[in-house]
């Protein structure tokens, strides 16, 4: 079974609902128990890093979390979980959970586009992901797909080898980053149409590695 | 680069359609949740349905509705209409929408934009706005007022004044409706809109107007608007929004053309 991490950050039913569309049980919690027995983990998440990492320490899920990217299991972030994942986000200057090295910026005030047109902050809306190389959560989603964001944040690994995807908006950030059995995104795969349904399902069916 | 989005409005009265439907071929659409899968498939970047039932008893009827929606499509849409208090939102929000839009309530009680935006963030709070041109005076500098009651009651608020309060308090984005410009077909209040667009930074839906797929270009660019509200242009077939997309795509706008 799936777990969906649940540490009062947004709104999990929509991933469980993209899930039981695509005929995937899950559930939704906050033991860490449940999050060690799951076959699969799913890391979402919408609101701030500081309340985050905080409510995630009082329920000793960020040592869940730690374990469960360690034992190998398919691990998924969506979102704020993608930024909680890095070693340290500039939102309230807030140690997270260093599954991946590097850190999570705030797009600058002065943000432009190519043109030199003001880009307003949070980036929300659709957007391109540009895809490095080959994976299984990527298997038959297409290059001109676009995909749901909603963010002021982004992270920006240290390691060039553990960004999959890339975005550009004003600048050029990790959309998606891997590393071994994780995959996280920042867009929201379940408000991303079809092709954010084709990576939910890839991701249910993944078994861990970047070659299946 | 960020899409520009499209963005069908959906009136909804006791659960159904206020108005059916109806495509080429005729086909007849009363159903939200049909209707909602239809423009889910036709390529539309969101949703927004607008809850005109007067009655709160049944308001459950469109949490019903909210429910069966998400349970179908997956991009984002947005609830308006009776949402009074931040359990109004809460139950909308649970119910699987992404965001509220908060109009009257937000004029009478501007507290509610920020307990919305504090309780569920700013992304989820869309305050609405319906505006009217009026003669520019002392207490209405931009020559834009606010209105209630589908237009009926002016409430002596300056439109360009609460654009800046709604996004201060909290808001996360603005749908800006003319009042004079809807349902005429002639084209979105491009003024009104640029005027907006340029002295907020939190993103402004434009509504009211839309003819033709020609009026859709001039907002998204002359307007700077960041996305444009449609409804029937769209409900009664005279364009798909695979249309409407090619037409601004192959203008140089950028829109999600593969879904």
């Amino acid at each position: 079974m799936i777990a969906i991490v649940d540490y009062e950050a947004g709104n999990l039913t929509s991933v469980q609902r993209a899930l039981n569309f695509l005929g995937y049980e899950s559930f939704i919690t906050a033991e860490p128990s449940r999050v060690a027995d799951a076959e699969r983990v799913i890391f979402p998440g919408v609101g701030a890093a500081g309340k985050a990492m905080a409510d995630l320490k009082s329920r000793k899920l960020d040592l869940a979390l730690q374990e469960a990217f360690r034992s190998g299991k398919p691990f998924l972030g969506i979102c704020l979980g993608t930024q909680i994942i890095m070693e340290w986000s500039e939102e309230n200057n807030t140690s997270c959970l260093g599954l991946i090295k590097g850190k999570v910026r705030r797009f600058p005030e002065d943000l432009a586009d190519q043109n030199g047109n003001k880009l307003k902050v949070p980036h929300m809306g659709w957007n391109g992901v540009h895809i490095k190389r080959a994976h299984p959560l990527f298997e038959g989603v297409s290059p001109s797909s676009e995909f749901y964001f909603v963010h002021a944040y982004y992270p920006a690994p240290a390691t060039g080898t553990t960004v999959l995807g890339e975005t550009f908006y004003g600048l050029t950030f990790a959309s998606v980053i891997c590393s071994g059995n994780l995959v996280a995104v920042q867009f929201h795969p379940e408000k991303s149409g079809r092709p954010g349904l084709r990576i939910l399902a890839n991701f249910c069916q993944w078994k861990g590695s970047e070659d299946a | 680069m960020l899409s520009k989005r499209i963005i069908p409005c959906l009136d909804v009265r006791n659960g159904k359609l206020t108005k059916g439907i109806k495509f080429k071929g005729n086909v007849d659409i009363g159903d939200p949740v049909e209707m909602a899968a239809f423009y889910y498939e036709e390529g539309a970047d969101e949703l927004v349905f607008y809850d005109i039932t007067a009655s709160s008893e049944k308001r459950q009827i469109m949490i019903e509705t909210v429910r069966k929606v998400a349970e179908r499509i997956f991009i984002p849409f947005s609830v308006g209409g009776g949402i009074r208090t931040v359990e109004d939102m809460r139950q909308v929000l649970l119910a699987g929408a992404e965001k509220v839009s908060i109009n009257s309530a937000a004029i009478r009680d501007p507290g509610l934009i920020s307990r919305g935006a504090e309780a569920f963030g700013s992304q989820a709070i869309v305050l609405g706005m319906d505006v009217k041109k009026v003669p520019r005076s002392e207490s209405i500098p931009s020559g834009y007022e606010m209105v209630i009651d589908g237009g009926r009651t002016y409430v002596g608020l300056d439109a360009l004044a609460w654009a800046k309060q709604g996004e201060s308090l909290g808001a996360g984005e603005i749908c800006l409706n003319s009042i004079d410009a809807d349902g005429t077909k002639e084209g979105y209040e491009l003024t009104l809109n640029r005027l907006i667009a340029t002295n907020v930074s939190i993103p402004v839906i434009a509504s009211g107007g839309a003819g033709k797929a020609e009026h859709l270009f001039q907002v998204l660019t002359e307007g700077m608007a960041d996305a444009a509200l449609i409804a029937s242009i769209t409900h009664y077939g005279t364009y798909t929004i695979r249309q409407l997309k090619s037409y601004l795509h192959d203008k140089g706008i950028k829109v999600r053309m593969n879904w």
